[in-house]
């Protein structure tokens, strides 16, 4: 012990002991441009041997609204169907798959990139966040075919779309926290990653993508006030209210403050969660 | 370490054990039992002590050789001086964050060589206009002119090894760990390396070099540790250890 009281005055620190948090954060702004590069290098190799390349980032999402929109719209009724059925169900595919496709890769953003983490030394933290970065600049080109199909089928644009900017910058921190919480999360208990899918399902079918929650609980109020606390279904019912118009589509503008409030509280948690564990995350045993 | 007082500590490790608990499914398995086994999870596990309380410091200048027979414990010792091993009992102090470069390691095999200089670059803190204006040194040191625009899945182990070492030498680190990195590459390559080792030395940088080539260790070390079964045998004169390892051997 008398070695280390002699190494403690000499500047140096116990290794792998992690900075305090306003430093970590600091020097996570530092590596942005890490991030952001990371991010776009990812989705380049992602295409890069298929044929047709990054056009798959347009191909992916209109399949996805064709295969949905004959599921649901024709094959599979519902008897709480609300008007705009076809905008109402390509809004909700696409703005649930930003939330779920981030969910699942970014539970393993720390676990599948171990090479990464125990060659260099750098905050872990920016693993994680250009995965978020990743599956946004992948949700951008689907954001746009989405905006053009609800032209398309009979809306008519208006100046309240803007507030799709905010509602998606929301929705990126609250991706953000929940992917900080999963990354961590997986990294104790690898068997997460087999029960996740199984989660996301669950929200799938519960969220109201296909069906209306307002009207499927207008007879259950205490349900419906349940219900109204789901960050997903916020952020939903929020997108179809800035792009739809209609009665059915009026907002609760309390919306904006539960999804505030769930986005930077799960983001303030998701910040200390993942650094507490800092130390962590290099290790092989 | 008595002539030492005047050098400035850089890596002080203190009375380190390293001890792994390890699944051992012991016996080999028949047929038989392998259903039973798989639902009984058996959860004996066995403990390998790794090292044995290893205590030594490094100071700035030094490059510090290591060596050992296999399974003697250097790797264990040098993930748990750059942290990626908790050690069991002890403590390890640094001046910064000690860089390891190793031979396992790999970086993002579906992105180009260049891609990943870039990469590299950027988690070290350099910016994107520092890493461009170093790019070309990089790619000439590494010797892969020909290969960086293609995929690093497609490269060889040797040079894989080599634009790893490229891209870890680019910042002038403290404390480089370099773990039978060099191993693979060709006489050529392992030259410049050994050279680029002497001037991260010579610029106040300090290096452990893990490797079982004496040729290498007596080129570039000034100090050599030899570790046997997880125990410290010796620390001093690269010519005075090595020829006692050698004649233990």
């Amino acid at each position: 012990m008398d070695l280390a009281h002699d190494a403690a005055p000499d500047g140096l620190t116990r290794v792998g002991a992690r900075p305090p948090l306003g430093d970590y954060l600091r020097q996570v702004w530092l590596r942005r441009q890490f991030i952001v590069s990371l991010a776009q290098f990812r989705i380049e190799a992602e295409n890069q041997r298929n044929r047709l390349g990054m056009l798959w980032v347009v191909i992916k999402p209109l399949l996805e609204a064709a295969v949905y929109g004959t599921v649901f719209g024709f094959l599979l009724g519902s008897n709480a169907r609300p008007p705009h059925f076809v905008e109402f169900l390509i809004i909700g595919i696409f703005m649930f798959q930003f939330f779920s496709s981030t969910f699942s890769a970014g539970a393993k953003s720390i676990t599948s990139n171990s090479a990464l983490v125990q060659s260099l030394s750098f905050p872990r933290m920016t693993l994680p966040l250009s995965l978020v970065v990743q599956r946004l600049l992948l949700f951008l080109p689907t954001l746009a075919i989405m905006v053009v199909l609800v032209v398309v089928t009979g809306t008519a644009p208006h100046l309240n779309w803007l507030l799709m900017i905010p509602l998606i910058g929301l929705f990126f921190v609250f991706n953000c926290g929940v992917t900080l919480i999963t990354a961590r999360l997986t990294v104790h208990f690898r068997d997460l990653s087999q029960l996740l899918p199984f989660i996301t399902r669950l929200l799938f079918y519960t969220t109201g993508l296909f069906f209306s929650i307002e009207e499927r609980l207008q007879h259950h109020p205490t349900l419906l006030r349940i219900a109204d606390f789901q960050p997903l279904h916020e952020f939903l019912t929020l997108a179809r209210g800035i792009l739809l118009h209609g009665e059915a589509y009026e907002v609760k503008s309390v919306f904006w403050l539960y999804a505030s409030v769930w986005s930077f509280g799960v983001l303030a948690v998701g910040i200390v969660y993942f650094w507490a564990a800092e130390e962590r995350y290099g290790r092989v045993d | 370490m008595a002539a030492s007082t005047d050098r400035k500590p850089v890596v002080v490790v203190d009375d380190v054990h390293v001890e792994y608990r390890v699944l051992a499914t012991g016996k080999r398995a028949t047929a038989a039992d392998s259903a039973r086994k798989l639902l009984e999870r058996s959860r004996r596990t066995r403990s390998v002590h790794a090292l044995k309380g290893v205590s030594f410091s490094a100071y700035e200048n030094d490059s510090i050789g290591v060596i050992g027979s296999n399974g003697s414990g250097k790797s264990t010792l040098m993930r748990a001086i750059c942290g990626s091993t908790p050690t069991s009992s002890g403590s390890i102090y640094a001046a910064s964050r000690p860089s390891l470069l190793g031979v396992g390691a790999a970086q993002l095999k579906d992105l180009s060589g260049e891609r990943n200089i870039i990469l590299g670059g950027l988690a070290l803190g350099l910016t994107r206009a520092e890493i461009e204006g170093k790019l070309d040194d990089i790619i000439d040191f590494a010797g892969l002119r020909e290969f960086i625009e293609l995929p690093m899945r497609t490269y060889s182990s040797g040079m894989t090894a080599r634009l790893k070492f490229a891209i870890a030498t680019v910042q002038d680190h403290d404390i480089l760990i370099i773990d039978e990195a060099l191993a693979v590459g060709d006489k050529n390559f392992r030259d410049r390396s050994e050279a680029r080792i002497r001037e991260i030395r010579d610029n106040a940088g300090t290096i452990f070099l893990v490797s079982h080539s004496m040729q290498s260790i007596r080129d570039t070390c000034n100090r050599v540790i030899w570790l046997n079964k997880g125990e410290l045998m010796m620390d001093g004169d690269p010519e005075e250890v090595i020829e006692a390892y050698e004649a233990s051997s």
